[in-house]
């Protein structure tokens, strides 16, 4: 291969037409003649210097003089240019007819971008069989294209929470809903931490509702929301799940006493009169609890239906009281009446 | 029909006129949504609706919405990309009228979903080429009309373009090239968006 058994005659410039990018090397390996788009590389014209005081042979290794390189003829070739750019070339070398040197032709290779950019090439530069210009067209399209998805991946990321959000608030409140507690509950199960669960009922609301109107409720049921945001950390969950039904989760708490102090104060709150259109609207809490750390294993179903047990016993323990449920069926732990 | 093309209509009255008149024409065309994501396929009818909303409230003819869409598309600068893309089609105008017939290709290359009009080129003279245009969108070639008419100032050529009707091919589009060095045209930097 690369053989230059018969000689065919062609001129510089057709050289220079049909690779811009070769160079000429006379037998003593100084260069006699370099394509246009190659001269651009260096700020001299590189004609009559030897080839390896401007070029380093990468690869193959060990090619440093002229026999060396014409031994390599039809080799691909890596090169890099010393002209301080770094930019790396490949090629291949053929030797010229009657023993008159070196042919090389060369191309960026994949730094074509990096070349592009630092000598300012343009479409004239390359050979019109090139396809460099085509490369350079994909790359700014498929750039184009990929910021493109990009955008709207953010978008439907964006899109995807606000509905996950919609899809775990209770309109009313802003608190979290029955979906989101069911969830944050797995959640603490999950991660074998303790945990406090209370399920509140407002006393009397349908009195407020029915003397008052459904605005009168609604404004109520926001109210006891805010006591409830304020007297909760911000990596608890409260819920609303249900008409004037309420479900906080305390993760890290495995202490009853600490528990009950939270439900007083809440109670005390929500004892307080809320005012709707100048009218003051009394409500009461019943607050049944349980802790995760009194079931073993603890299981969602079984801590719900302990902490409805344990309202249910406040309930009936009067209004404004908070129940500890404890397991296994047994009788309530006992009744603290409200302040 | 592709978002890209939808999207680019929506871009035009957005830039051309207003948000609140791309508002009112979504609404006009009933779309359902207020604007269009690039990069899903919408179907080819909520177009038609968009060009017919448009025309109807602006009470311009669609032809000539249409040219200026075409226009648009590579004079303004939300479109430079597009136009920078149309340029990688040749160092003459000359080179990239021809390289028209490649477009719908150079397109897939990119997107593979882009359904471009079908392009053909031919010459007429030394100086007078005949482009048709088939596309499912009536009224394509004033776009192309308008593209041409922008693209010959950003090379800085002089051209008279024409819209000669519809053939069977498709819609047919008279271009005469005057002046090959009218202007200096727009620079054209081949890595100015390689980052």
């Amino acid at each position: 291969m690369g053989a230059a058994a018969t000689g065919i005659g062609i001129g510089a410039g057709g050289l220079d037409l049909l690779m811009p990018m070769h160079l000429r090397l006379d037998p003593s390996g100084a260069i006699s003649g370099c394509g246009p788009t190659l001269r651009k590389l260096f700020p001299e014209p590189p004609l009559g210097r030897p080839f390896f005081h401007l070029f380093e042979v990468c690869r193959p290794a060990g090619i440093e003089t002229t026999s060396a390189l014409s031994a390599r003829s039809g080799t691909r070739l890596h090169l890099a240019a010393r002209n301080g750019s770094g930019v790396c070339l490949r090629g291949v070398v053929t030797p010229l007819h009657d023993g008159r040197g070196l042919l090389l032709n060369l191309s960026f290779g994949i730094s074509v971008l990096e070349a592009v950019r630092r000598h300012g090439l343009t479409n004239g530069d390359f050979a019109a069989t090139d396809l460099t210009v085509e490369l350079l067209y994909l790359v700014e399209a498929k750039t184009a294209v990929t910021e493109e998805l990009h955008r709207l991946n953010r978008r439907l990321e964006q899109a995807r929470r606000a509905a996950e959000e919609e899809a775990l608030t209770d309109e009313l409140t802003g608190l979290r809903n029955r979906r989101a507690l069911d969830q944050a509950l797995e959640a603490a199960i999950l991660t074998r931490q303790p945990f406090g669960l209370m399920h509140l009922d407002l006393d009397f609301f349908k009195e407020v509702n029915d003397s008052f109107g459904h605005a009168a409720g609604d404004h109520v049921l926001r109210s006891v929301a805010q006591v409830l945001a304020r007297e909760t950390r911000s990596g608890d969950t409260v819920a609303r799940i249900g008409g004037d039904e309420f479900m906080m989760i305390f993760p890290g708490v495995a202490d009853a006493e600490r528990l009950r102090k939270v439900a007083r104060r809440m109670i005390a709150e929500v004892d307080k009169p809320i005012l709707f259109e100048g009218r003051p609207c009394r409500v009461a809490a019943s607050i049944g609890m349980t802790l995760s750390v009194l079931h073993d294993p603890p299981e969602p179903a079984r801590i719900l239906a302990d902490a409805d047990a344990a309202l249910y016993a406040a309930k009936r323990a009067g209004r404004g009281v908070a129940v500890m449920r404890q397991v296994g069926g047994r009788r309530p732990a006992g009744a603290q009446p409200g302040p | 029909m592709h978002g890209l093309v939808n999207r680019a209509l929506e871009c035009f009255l957005r830039d051309t006129y207003s948000p609140a008149l791309w508002a009112e024409v979504a609404h006009g065309a009933r779309l359902g949504f207020g604007s269009f994501e690039p990069m899903l396929i919408y179907d080819l009818s909520q177009t038609e609706a968009v060009i017919l909303s448009a025309a109807s409230r602006l009470d311009r003819p669609r032809e000539a919405l249409l040219e200026d869409v075409g226009t648009y598309l590579v004079s303004h600068p939300t479109t430079e990309r597009l136009r920078r893309l149309l340029r990688f089609g040749g160092v003459t105008f000359a080179d990239f009228l021809h390289s028209l017939d490649d477009l719908p290709d150079r397109a897939r290359l990119a997107l593979p979903e882009l359904e471009l009009p079908d392009l053909r080129l031919t010459a007429t003279g030394p100086h007078r080429f005949r482009l048709v245009c088939a596309s499912p969108i009536a009224g394509m070639g004033h776009v192309m009309l308008g593209l041409l008419r922008a693209m010959a100032d950003d090379y800085g050529v002089l051209v008279l373009l024409e819209h000669r009707g519809q053939s069977a091919e498709g819609e047919v589009v008279s271009i005469a090239l005057l002046d090959a060095a009218f202007a200096a045209g727009r620079p054209f930097d081949l890595a100015e968006r390689l980052g």
